[in-house]
């Protein structure tokens, strides 16, 4: 036993990106058990290691965490990512959670059929033009500092450079009319825990590739 | 100004109705504001009140709060609802998210089209007694206390008896394999905050009526 954390998933972003690059960003190493086939989950699943039978699921502190939010809140919590007080962990978990709905659609767009990819590209742009990265703009604007809540990192400015740099790989001018924003992701990824994690050789996965989209939906479906 | 919280949303359960649900069960009276319109929807997100165009929104200790979970840490934080430490916040995060995809297929259950109805239920009874309802049940055999974390009333605690609650309006036998569950039930209901909360007149709000689907479905879409 190490006594770092084992994160269970497939080998893929999906559901657990935002655990890595929580971590990642808090400079703590952790090791990953890949699913690869339905076996493996069924395994996890009858050994009882599964609350709800499905993963994420994260080894942790002599726990065994499930679902997204609460693993990834412990870890907010556990390593000061999560703001000062109750006021400043408001605003961190609206930030978060508008994310959140965002990063559904976008994590998504992998799996949708070729005939459905032109539109639903459209809607994640609209959606993040229009509803998501303005909001974000003026918090930044509004008080001028290099993070989003109480001018310090927390999980809502790791959240928000995830989102950014996957809606950049989707189209690659999707922050043109957002200034700040362009300088936060500056700032951001040259951060020393974030700037490893954005090498070649991290544990932040790329996208995911045609060929492998069948295995991941059996070992899910 | 009453310095009650204001909850701005449809007068229906929706997302809103956990809010109200742990709001009584801590004790706090508050104040509604319903929408009766799209365009009283589209005028909020237009003055700024709303940060990412959608309700539920609440007026909170100086801020427009919006986003559920936000909206449901706030609360459950600040009126000791949340656990003694970020361990017990795990296990509450925990079984929240879990209860909380149970809780979407069933809000969503009135807005299914009649000929899907039948399937539907069977799939939520399905989940409910085969995915959640027995991790609760156990839970509460493991330890043998009263409340599901740290032998205290959490908002766990009120999401479980909630999402009881409903799952016996849809079918009145749902906790028939679960004697703890009901055992559960019955003395959180008996609880004098939530007892309160469960007679006619207080701010629970009733299974959406049939007629009213059209106009709720034209606020939102």
């Amino acid at each position: 036993m190490s006594g770092k954390p084992v994160l269970h998933y497939a080998n893929t972003r999906g559901r657990m990106e935002s655990v890595r690059w929580l971590l990642a960003a808090a400079g703590v190493e952790f090791e990953e058990k890949f699913l690869e086939k339905k076996e493996d989950l069924q395994k996890l699943k009858s050994d009882g290691s599964l609350l709800f039978q499905q993963v994420p699921m994260v080894e942790i502190d002599g726990m065994k965490l499930v679902q997204t939010r609460a693993i990834l809140n412990y870890i907010a919590g556990k390593y000061n990512l999560y703001g000062k007080d109750l006021k400043e962990r408001a605003l961190i978990d609206m930030y978060v959670e508008g994310m959140a709905d965002l990063y559904d659609i976008i994590m998504n767009h992998d799996f949708k059929p070729a005939n459905e990819k032109e539109k639903d590209l459209a809607n994640i742009m609209d959606k993040a033009t229009n509803r998501y990265l303005p909001v974000f703009e003026k918090v930044l604007k509004d008080h001028g500092h290099d993070f989003l809540v109480g001018n310090k990192l927390s999980k809502a400015d790791v959240s928000l450079l995830e989102n950014i740099l996957w809606l950049e790989e989707l189209k690659p001018d999707a922050l043109a009319k957002f200034p700040l924003l362009q300088s936060f992701k500056a700032r951001m990824s040259n951060m020393p825990n974030i700037k490893k994690f954005l090498q070649p050789g991290s544990a932040k996965k790329p996208l995911i590739q045609e060929k492998d989209i069948p295995n991941v939906m059996a070992i899910f479906h």
